[in-house]
């Protein structure tokens, strides 16, 4: 006390400086902006003209929105890995009725509700089956993804001509050089953050990940929750289906397998915790956006296009254990061995 | 003293298959009294807990609550609750990584027709209970503060400020001060002397006997199921009860040989 009485300026100072990085994501964005940087320099003719950030706005959507609901899944402790097949189960629906009925609005609706469904069938066989959701949902992923290929009977459809459609304009035309999907893709960030922050909703997943003891006690109907939130997941992940669907104007049955590593990876490079509990909104945004930017900068700076899955991974596992560490530096194993030492 | 008792057991009885939890157990809560719930391990001490706050189900008896008869098999914590009685148990009642104004109001949160939650509001009383309720004068707690950064004796305060808040009558303490510092203990003594300052009752289980004496009005020892003891604090000194709880030791010990 007495210290901070003779240099009020400096802890003034400091204690600005640490209020703007505890407002959320400012940590995450300085690290886009650095790698922003690092790229220009490194492949100066993508970084430097605007084109790279228009092709990132037309396709980081679909993986985002699909980020942006697995955060709300792993604040509640759980994870959901069926989401790629649930993308393109809902990208065939979207296809198939827009061939056969030339049905856009009602196409859209129906393949949403398609993925609400599977969300809500995956959300029972979690809690009502018991098994942990992370088998749960790798076993649904090779459910799902049969059933699609089955049903398409293993063929890609294309749909170009829905481009130039007012229903296309709206969701992944052009407002000049500027695609609209991102739009959606922020407006459905701004959605799940109020959700998680305050909605009751949000916080009932909060308490729910953070002890699942607690949560019963204070009266959370825990399965309720769960099945609600995993519904929410597949109708999400159907959305970004769409989207997708719309940009590439084709259905493959993989469509959505690609999205596996880097939607996982956007949540926890974003900062929310593995140990659920917790989950940062913003944290995810950039995160998608980390997630393209190194897959692209990589490939643009002369990096060999193999390694880029490589340095996803890597960049995965050293941030998810720097966010562990911040979080209690004993949850990683490691660093709790070295600080006892240390203390010897 | 005279007003209808707020929970009333009788003849309550709790079997587990063959194993006798609580045997003909008769007690009675008054209105704004502590009432100190002493036993071994075994005793029936947390049996009891749950029977009173809706956990478990009797096996025989019939619990009364404001002198009305209880349906034992609708009986749940949410019934509790709503009967206004809470239980604060040792390590479960807070979510750690969640800030203080989140834990008074998880499960009834303050929100409006869309259930968005009014973060003012609940911040505003969260600040009132911490201050004038169980008196934190704690540096650097604030009402965002984590509840992983709080001491064991102000996580005890801040559930007993919680159920105090939401209007409880009658709250359920269970071993509140295993694991804390000497001087965690007093502020939760502290903390158990405010329940009764404002006006409600309280049943604080406890093994360390010395501080049930201190801040009880009232002392029920079990006994294999069954009350042994039910007198005024008051009337028994410290070391009284002390011999008391040696002598059905040492019965306990004779009847086994």
């Amino acid at each position: 006390m007495a210290e901070a009485a003779h240099t009020p300026g400096r802890t003034a100072r400091t204690r600005t400086l640490s209020d703007i990085f505890k407002i959320e994501g400012v940590a995450i964005a300085l690290v886009f902006i650095l790698l922003v940087v690092i790229f220009m320099i490194t492949a100066p003719r993508a970084f430097m003209g605007y084109r790279v950030y228009m092709s990132f706005m037309a396709t980081v959507p679909p993986p985002m929105v699909i980020a942006l609901g697995l955060t709300l899944v792993a604040v509640a402790g759980e994870i959901d890995l069926s989401f790629p097949s649930v993308v393109a189960f809902a990208s065939y629906v979207f296809c198939i009725l827009y061939i056969d009925y030339d049905m856009t609005w009602l196409a859209l609706l129906a393949a949403t509700a398609v993925g609400t469904a599977m969300g809500f069938i995956n959300g029972l066989v979690v809690t009502k089956l018991g098994i942990p959701s992370l088998i749960a949902t790798l076993g649904m992923l090779f459910l799902w993804g049969g059933l699609v290929t089955v049903v398409s009977n293993g063929a890609s459809l294309a749909i170009p001509d829905i481009q130039g459609t007012l229903f296309h304009t709206i969701f992944a035309g052009r407002l000049g050089v500027f695609p609209v999907q991102i739009l959606w893709a922020l407006l459905t960030a701004v959605l799940i953050w109020i959700v998680l922050n305050r909605h009751r909703f949000g916080e009932s997943l909060l308490f729910i990940g953070d002890s699942k003891a607690v949560a019963r006690v204070v009266g959370i109907a825990t399965e309720r929750e769960k099945v609600k939130l995993f519904t929410l997941m597949g109708a999400m992940s159907a959305f970004a289906g769409v989207l997708l669907t719309l940009e590439t104007t084709t259905y493959f049955a993989n469509a959505g397998m690609g999205y596996l590593l880097i939607v996982v990876a956007a949540v926890f490079i974003g900062g929310t915790s593995i140990f659920g509990g917790s989950g940062k909104v913003v944290g995810t945004v950039f995160g998608s956006l980390i997630v393209a930017i190194i897959e692209a900068g990589l490939v643009a700076s002369g990096v060999q296009g193999f390694w880029t899955r490589f340095f996803i991974g890597l960049v995965f596992i050293v941030s998810v254990t720097l966010n562990a560490a911040i979080e209690d530096p004993d949850k990683v194993p490691l660093l709790k061995q070295l600080r006892s030492r240390a203390k010897k | 003293m005279t007003s209808t008792a707020i929970v009333r057991l009788e003849n309550v009885g709790k079997q587990y298959g063959k194993v006798v939890s609580l045997r003909n157990v008769t007690l009675e809560i008054g209105s704004n009294e502590i009432v100190g719930l002493i036993g071994d391990n075994g005793a029936g001490k947390s049996t009891l807990i749950k029977v009173l706050t809706g956990v478990e189900q009797p096996t025989s008896g019939s619990i009364y609550i404001r002198g009305k008869k209880i349906d034992a098999a609708s009986y749940s914590v949410k019934e509790a609750h709503n009967l206004r009685i809470e239980t604060v148990y040792q390590d479960s009642s807070l979510g750690e990584k969640q800030p203080l104004w989140r834990n008074f109001f998880v499960g009834r949160p303050i929100t409006n027709w869309l259930g968005l939650i009014d973060v003012k509001t609940e911040k505003r009383i969260a600040e009132h209970i911490m201050r004038t309720t169980i008196g934190f004068r704690g540096a650097g707690i604030d009402v965002d503060t984590p509840v992983s950064r709080l001491s064991g004796g102000e996580r005890q305060g801040v559930a007993i400020g919680r159920a105090m808040h939401f209007e409880s009558d009658l709250i359920v303490l269970d071993e509140p001060t295993v694991a804390l510092a000497l001087k965690e203990v007093q502020r939760v003594l502290d903390f158990i002397r405010s329940i009764k300052a404002g006006g409600r009752s309280c049943i604080y289980i406890e093994h360390n006997i010395h501080h049930v004496h201190e801040v009880c009005d009232r002392l029920v020892v079990l006994d294999r199921g069954e009350v042994a003891l039910d007198v005024p604090a008051s009337s028994l000194s410290y070391t009284e009860l002390a011999d008391f709880l040696m002598s059905l030791h040492s019965a306990r010990d004779t009847s086994a040989h």
